[in-house]
C-alpha cells in the first residue's frame, strides 16, 4: 500500500463521515460543515487518483489537480451562498429550523432590522 | 512511500472529521473545520500536489474557516433549538449504515484502481512547450482547460449575486457587513496597518511566480482579499456600496477580458479561447493580470456578505 | 560537516517539538484563559523559532532561508495580535 492508496481510502472514510454529519445533524450550520468534510473527501480522492498518474518528472497527473483547484474555488463559493441563505433565514425568522410547518417570519420593523 | 507521517496524517485528519461532526458547539465544530483544512495542506503536499496546497490553505481553510466562524459567531444561540431536533436512534443507525455502506463501496473502488494508472501527464508534458508557461498545472488552467477557468470564474460571480440578491430590500444598494467601530489605536488597527504591504506582496509574488513554479491567480487573489479583509475588519476602511458603479465594473472586468479573448480566438485561432502560436504566453499573462484583481474583490465581497446597512457617505 | 548540519537539526527540531508539546499541555490543564494564552504564545512562539533554527541548514538557498525567517516572523506577528485581542476580550467580559 503506497501514499496514494491510504490517502484514498481516508478520503472514502472522509465522505462517510461527512454523510452522516449531513444526515443526523439538525443544525444547518453543521449540515454546511458536513457538506464541506464531504467536499474536501471528494477532492482528496481525486488527489489520490491524480498522484497515481504522476509520470515525467510530475508529482502528479496536472490535468486532475488543475481541476481540483477548480473545485475548491467553486465549494467555497457554494459554502458563502449556503451561509448568506442561513444567515438571512436566522434574519427573517429568529430560528435556524428548517422544519416544514415553522412559523415563516416574525413581524419586523423594517428601519430598525 | 507510506511512511509514519503518512499514517499518522490520515489518521488525524479521519479523526478531526469524526470531532467536527460529533463536537457539541457548532463553534467549536468550526474551530476544528479549520484545523482539518490546515492538516488536509500537509496531505496535498505529501501527495505531491503543491498548488493544491496552497489552494487548500488560502481558500479551503482560510476563508472557509473565516466565513463559518462568522456565522457560528452571529448563530451563536441557536443550538438549543436545533438540538431538540435531532432524530431519533433508528434513524442514527441507518444513517449510519448509509454513510458505512458508501465508505465501504469507494473502498472497494480505491482499492480496484486499475494499474498501471492511465495519465495524461504525457499529453501536458507534449504540448506545454506551447503554451509557453513552465508550470503544468498553470498550462492546464489556462490554456489547455481554459473554458473550465473561465466558467468558475463566472461561477464566482454568479454566488457573488446570489449573496447579494438576499439583500433586505430597504438596504439595497448599500454596504455589506455592519460598521465596525474598532479603536484605530488597537491592536487589531496596528496589524492591519503592518500585515497588508506584505500581504499584497506576498499576494503578486505567488501571483507572478504562479506561471513557472507552484502558485497561480487564485492563492494570489486569496491573499489579496484576505488583507482588504483585514483593512475592513480593523476600521480603517469600509466595505463599498454595492450599487458604486467603478465596484461592478471592476467585478466584471476580468471575466469580460477573459470571454473577448476567447472570441478573439474564434478568428484568430479557429476556435473560441484558442491561441495564436506564438502569442499564448502574452494572453495568458493578459488574462491572469485582469482576473486578478476581479478575483480578489469578489472573494471578499463573498466574504462579506450581502448588504445590512444603508449606503450613507 | 553534512553530518554536524543533520544533528543540529534533529536536535532542534525535536526542542521544538517539545516545547510545542509543552505549550499544549498548558492549554489543555490549565484553569482560565489567560494562563492558556501565556502557555500557548510562549511555547510555540519559541518552539517554532526552534523548529525554524532546525530547517535552516537544510535550505538549499538563502533566500529560502530568508523566507522561512519571514514565515517565523509573520506567525509571531498574528500569534501576538490574536492572543492580545483574545485577553482583552476576556478582561472585558469579564469585568463588564
Amino acid at each position: 500500500m503506497n501514499a496514494a492508496t491510504l490517502f484514498g481510502l481516508s478520503a472514502a472514510a472522509l465522505i462517510g463521515v461527512g454523510l452522516f454529519g449531513l444526515l443526523v445533524s439538525p443544525h444547518p450550520l453543521r449540515k454546511i460543515l458536513a457538506f464541506n468534510v464531504i467536499g474536501s473527501g471528494v477532492f482528496l480522492l481525486l488527489g489520490a487518483i491524480a498522484r497515481r498518474g504522476a509520470a515525467l518528472g510530475m508529482g502528479g497527473d496536472p490535468v486532475p489537480q488543475a481541476l481540483l483547484i477548480t473545485g475548491i474555488v467553486v465549494a467555497f463559493s457554494a459554502t458563502a451562498l449556503a451561509v448568506a441563505l442561513l444567515l438571512r433565514l436566522f434574519d427573517a425568522t429568529g430560528s435556524v429550523t428548517l422544519a416544514a410547518d415553522a412559523p415563516t417570519a416574525v413581524p419586523t420593523d423594517p428601519d430598525n432590522v | 512511500m507510506i511512511n509514519l507521517l503518512n499514517i499518522g496524517l490520515a489518521a488525524l485528519i479521519v479523526g478531526l472529521a469524526c470531532w467536527t461532526i460529533v463536537a457539541r458547539q457548532p463553534f467549536a465544530a468550526v474551530v476544528g473545520f479549520i484545523a482539518y483544512g490546515l492538516l488536509l495542506t500537509l496531505v496535498w503536499v505529501q501527495l505531491y500536489g503543491i498548488d493544491v496546497a496552497l489552494t487548500e490553505a488560502a481558500i479551503g481553510g482560510g476563508l472557509t474557516g473565516a466565513l463559518l466562524i462568522g456565522a457560528a459567531a452571529r448563530l451563536r444561540g441557536t443550538d438549543a433549538a436545533a438540538a431538540a431536533e435531532r432524530p431519533g436512534a433508528p434513524a442514527r443507525w441507518l444513517a449510519a449504515g448509509v454513510s458505512a455502506a458508501v465508505t465501504g463501496a469507494l473502498a472497494i473502488g480505491v482499492l480496484s484502481l486499475p494499474d498501471p494508472a492511465p495519465t495524461l501527464a504525457h499529453a501536458v508534458a507534449a504540448n506545454i512547450t506551447s503554451t509557453g508557461v513552465g508550470n503544468p498545472i498553470t498550462a492546464v488552467l489556462l490554456s489547455f482547460r481554459a473554458m473550465d477557468t473561465l466558467l468558475e470564474a463566472i461561477v464566482l460571480l454568479f454566488a457573488l449575486i446570489g449573496v447579494w440578491s438576499l439583500t433586505p430590500d430597504h438596504f439595497w444598494g448599500g454596504r455589506p457587513g455592519l460598521p465596525q467601530q474598532a479603536d484605530s489605536n488597537g491592536i487589531l488597527a496596528f496589524a492591519a496597518r503592518l500585515l497588508p504591504p506584505i500581504g499584497i506582496v506576498a499576494g503578486i509574488y505567488i501571483f507572478w511566480v504562479g506561471a513557472d513554479h507552484p502558485g497561480g491567480k487564485f492563492q494570489g487573489a486569496t491573499i489579496l482579499a484576505s488583507m482588504w479583509l483585514l483593512t475592513m475588519m480593523a476600521g480603517l476602511t469600509d466595505a463599498p456600496p454595492i450599487s458604486r458603479t467603478w465596484l461592478r465594473v471592476w467585478l466584471v472586468a476580468g471575466p469580460l477580458v477573459f470571454i473577448s479573448i476567447g472570441f478573439v480566438g474564434v478568428v484568430t485561432a479557429g476556435a473560441f479561447l484558442g491561441y495564436p502560436d506564438g502569442l499564448a504566453k502574452p494572453l495568458i499573462v493578459v488574462i491572469e493580470l485582469a482576473l486578478l484583481p476581479s478575483l480578489a474583490v469578489i472573494l471578499g465581497l463573498l466574504l462579506s456578505g450581502p448588504p445590512q446597512r444603508k449606503a450613507q457617505p | 560537516m553534512n553530518f554536524a548540519l543533520d544533528l543540529w537539526t534533529l536536535i532542534a527540531v525535536a526542542a521544538g517539538a517539545v516545547f510545542f508539546l509543552a505549550g499544549t499541555t498548558g492549554l489543555l490543564r490549565f484553569p482560565d484563559t489567560f494562563t492558556r494564552l501565556h502557555a500557548l504564545t510562549k511555547a510555540d512562539n519559541l518552539g517554532l523559532g526552534l523548529v525554524m533554527l532546525g530547517l535552516l541548514p537544510q535550505v538549499d538557498s538563502v533566500v529560502a532561508g530568508l523566507k522561512l525567517l519571514c514565515i517565523w516572523l509573520l506567525v509571531l506577528l498574528s500569534g501576538a495580535t490574536a492572543s492580545q485581542l483574545i485577553a482583552r476580550h476576556t478582561r472585558q467580559s469579564e469585568s463588564g
